[in-house]
C-alpha cells in the first residue's frame, strides 16, 4: 500500500499548536507529499505553523461551544470522508480528544484502531504500525488489513517535531453536523490548576515520587529537590490514585511522557506501565530501599536507600552549593 | 436507577505476561481475575444506586472459555446479575468488536439509565472500548469521570483534563469511563461472596447477540512482527551508608546539570 492522502489530529493549545501536533506532521509528511491538519476548534492562530511542518491543507470546525470533541470531530470528519476527501491515514495522538475521536469514527466507518503507538511505516506488509509492550521491552509491529482510513494512534514523544519550511497552508472551514442525542454532554465550567516552573514534558530534569514517600506530606521533598534543579516534579499513579498530587503530575501510560536529560525516581518500584513513560530519559538515578525494585534494572544510578535519608541530605547539599 | 457495568476479567497482572508464539497475542489461559480498573465502575455503580434509592447494578463481560470468576467478584461486591458472553470465535476480536458485543449484551439486558466503564483495561488499554460502545448504542458519553453525580435525569460528570477538570452535564442514558481512584472499591463480604454464587449469571454466545464474531480473521489488523527493544543497561548500584547523597551530586555536576 501507498500512502498518498494523511490526516493529522491537530491541536492547539494558548493560541499555538501543540508540541505533539508537530510532532505527528512531521512523521505524516515523511510518508506522504499530502498532509492535511484537522483541527477541532479555531485554528487561525497556528495554521502557519502547521504549515510549516508539512501541512498543505487545514480543516477547521472553529469553536467547539461546550460539546465534547469525541463525538462533535468524529461526525465531523465523517461528513468530510463521505464527501469524497478519504485519507488512506489518520494520526491520533494518545490523548484525551485523540482517543475518543478515534473510537467514534472507527465505529462510524467500522474500522478497526491501533493505539499506543510509536511508529508507523508504509511497507510491503502494508501500513505497519509499531507499539511497545511489558514496559517497553518488546516491540509488536501490526499492519492494517482491510481498507483505510486506517486509524492509528501515537505515544507523545514518538517523533521529533521538525520544520519543514512549508508555506501557508489552505484553510477549509467545516461544519459539524446535528448530533442528535448523542451530543447530550456538555462542559458548563473549565478547572485549570495553577503550575509554576517548567512544565513536566518539557523540563531538563525530572523528579518523581512514589508510594515510597510514605505519606503525601512527604511529596515536599520532591518538590524541593525539583525546584532546586529547575526542574519539574512528578509522580508515579500510586500517589495520584492516593490523592496526593494531580493527575497532570503523573507520569507513565496513563500520565505524561517525559524524556529529560535525567530522571530521579525516589520511592518508584517501576511498573512497566510506569517506566513506559519514562524510560526515554537520557539518564536515570533511582533512590529504593528495595534493591530488587525493578526500576534499578533501566538506573545509570541506583541507590539502595531510605528516600527520608537520601532526599533531606541531597537537598541540604544542593542548597549548600547555590 | 438501572446501572450497566462493562468488567473485564484479566489474567493476575501480578503473573508475569506472555505473548502466545502462534498468534503473537497476550496469552489469556488460566483463572481471570476482576480487571482493577473495573472494581472502581462496579463501586461507583453501587454507590450511585444507593444514592438513588432504587434499582439495580448489572454487569457484563466478554471472556473466553466461559470464565466467569472475576464477574463473581463483581457480584459479591453487591451487583445484582451478570451477562457473560463467551465464544470461541470472538478470540482475538479487536477493540471494535469487543465493543459491539458489549452494546448488544447491553440491549439484550434491556439497556440502563447508565453505562459506566473503566478508562482502560490493565491489560489490553487502547481506551476506545467506551466510546465505541457509545456510539453502537447512539447514546452521548463522558470519558474520564473523576467524580460523577445524579440530579434527576442529569448527569453531572468533574472530567479530568491535562491542566484540571471540566465540568460536563449529560443527558441520560449515557455512557461514562471512569479513572482509578474515583472511589475505594469495597471488598466482598463474606455474605456477599456466599450470595455471589447464587445470583443469575446467564452465559451467551456471538450469534444469540446477532453479532458476527471476526476473531483473528477478520480483526482488521495483524501482527507482523515481534522483536525485542534495545534495553537499558543498568549502571552502578550503591548501598546507601549515609553518603550515597554526594554520588548523585556529582552525576548531576558530571552532566553539568547543576
Ligand atoms: C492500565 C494501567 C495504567 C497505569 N498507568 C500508570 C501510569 O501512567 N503511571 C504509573 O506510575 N503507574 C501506572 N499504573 C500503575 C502501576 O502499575 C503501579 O501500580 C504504580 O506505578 C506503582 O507506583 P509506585 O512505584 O509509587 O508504588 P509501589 O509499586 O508500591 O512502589 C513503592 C516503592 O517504594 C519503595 N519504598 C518504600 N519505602 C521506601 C523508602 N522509605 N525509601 C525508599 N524507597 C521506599 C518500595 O521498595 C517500592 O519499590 C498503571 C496501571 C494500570 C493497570
Ligand atoms: N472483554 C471485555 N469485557 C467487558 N468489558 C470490557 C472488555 N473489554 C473492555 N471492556 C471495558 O472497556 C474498558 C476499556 O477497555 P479498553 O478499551 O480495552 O482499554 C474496560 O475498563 C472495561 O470496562
Amino acid at each position: 500500500m501507498t500512502i498518498n492522502n494523511i490526516w493529522v489530529f491537530a491541536q492547539g493549545a494558548n493560541g499555538a499548536a501543540t508540541t505533539g501536533t508537530l510532532e505527528l506532521l512531521t512523521k505524516a509528511r515523511s510518508l506522504s507529499s499530502k498532509v492535511t491538519a484537522f483541527v477541532g476548534g479555531d485554528a487561525s492562530g497556528f495554521a502557519a505553523s502547521l504549515g510549516e511542518h508539512g501541512a498543505t491543507k487545514v480543516y477547521a470546525t472553529g469553536d467547539l461551544a461546550g460539546k465534547l470533541p469525541g463525538v462533535a470531530l468524529s461526525a465531523a470528519m465523517k461528513v468530510i470522508i463521505d464527501g469524497g476527501d478519504s485519507p488512506d491515514v489518520i494520526m491520533f495522538p494518545q490523548n484525551y480528544e485523540g482517543r475518543d475521536t478515534m473510537a467514534r469514527l472507527s465505529v462510524k466507518l467500522n474500522r478497526t484502531v491501533l493505539t499506543n503507538n510509536i511508529d508507523l511505516a508504509d511497507s510491503t506488509d502494508g501500513v505497519v504500525a509499531t507499539t511497545p509492550v511489558f514496559g517497553g521491552n518488546i516491540l509488536v509491529a501490526t499492519a492494517f488489513s482491510g481498507p483505510g482510513p486506517h486509524l492509528v494512534s501515537f505515544r507523545p514523544k514518538s517523533f521529533v517535531a521538525e520544520s519543514a519550511s512549508g508555506g501557508a497552508p489552505e484553510i477549509v472551514a467545516v461544519v459539524v453536523p446535528d448530533l442528535g442525542t448523542q451530543g447530550g454532554a456538555r462542559v458548563v465550567a473549565t478547572h485549570a490548576e495553577q503550575t509554576t516552573g517548567p512544565k513536566l514534558d518539557e523540563a531538563a530534569i525530572v523528579v518523581s515520587g512514589g508510594r515510597g514517600l510514605g505519606e503525601a506530606a512527604n511529596y515536599s521533598l520532591i518538590e524541593d529537590l525539583a525546584k532546586l534543579l529547575k526542574g519539574a516534579p512528578g509522580a508515579s499513579r500510586a500517589i495520584v490514585d492516593a490523592g496526593w498530587v494531580p493527575y497532570s503530575y503523573q507520569v507513565g501510560q496513563t500520565g505524561k511522557v517525559v524524556k529529560p536529560s535525567v530522571y530521579i525516581a525516589a520511592g518508584i518500584s517501576g511498573a512497566t506501565q510506569h517506566m513506559v513513560g519514562m524510560k526515554g530519559s537520557k539518564s536515570i538515578i533511582a533512590i529504593n530501599k528495595d534493591k530488587e525494585a525493578p526500576i534499578f534494572g533501566i538506573a545509570d544510578l541506583g541507590i539502595v536507600g531510605d528516600v527520608h535519608k537520601v532526599l533531606p541530605k541531597l537537598i541540604e547539599a544542593l542548597k549548600a552549593r547555590s | 436507577m438501572n446501572i450497566i457495568v462493562c468488567v473485564k476479567q484479566i489474567p493476575d497482572p501480578a503473573s508475569p505476561g506472555a505473548l502466545d508464539a502462534s498468534t503473537h497475542a497476550l496469552k489469556r489461559e488460566g483463572k481471570l481475575i476482576l480487571d482493577e480498573s473495573d472494581a472502581y465502575g462496579v463501586e461507583m455503580a453501587l454507590q450511585l444506586v444507593a444514592t438513588a434509592g432504587g434499582g439495580e447494578v448489572n454487569i457484563i463481560s466478554m471472556a473466553p472459555n466461559g470464565e466467569t470468576s472475576g464477574m463473581r467478584t463483581a457480584l459479591a461486591m453487591g451487583a445484582a446479575k451478570g451477562l457473560l458472553v463467551s465464544d470461541p470465535a470472538l478470540a482475538g476480536s479487536d477493540a471494535l468488536t469487543t465493543a459491539k458485543v458489549l452494546a448488544a449484551s447491553v440491549t439484550k439486558l434491556g439497556g440502563a439509565d447508565l453505562i459506566i466503564t473503566g478508562t482502560e483495561s490493565s491489560d489490553g488499554y487502547t481506551g476506545t472500548v467506551p466510546e465505541q460502545i457509545a456510539e453502537v448504542l447512539g447514546l452521548p458519553s463522558v470519558t474520564f469521570a473523576k467524580k460523577v453525580k445524579i440530579e434527576g435525569s442529569v448527569l453531572k460528570v468533574d472530567r479530568q483534563s491535562e491542566s484540571g477538570y471540566d465540568e460536563v452535564e449529560c443527558t441520560l442514558p449515557a455512557v461514562i469511563s471512569v479513572t482509578a481512584g474515583v472511589v475505594e472499591p469495597r471488598y466482598p463480604s463474606f455474605k456477599g461472596i456466599m450470595d455471589a454464587k447464587k445470583k443469575p449469571l446467564d452465559v451467551v454466545t456471538a450469534s444469540d447477540l446477532a453479532v458476527t464474531p471476526t476473531g483473528w480473521a477478520a480483526a482488521g489488523q495483524k501482527i507482523v512482527n515481534v522483536t525485542q527493544a534495545e534495553a537499558r543497561k543498568a549502571g552502578e548500584v550503591i548501598e546507601d551508608d549515609g553518603e550515597a547523597f554526594g554520588k548523585i551530586v556529582a552525576f548531576l555536576e558530571n552532566l553539568k546539570l547543576i
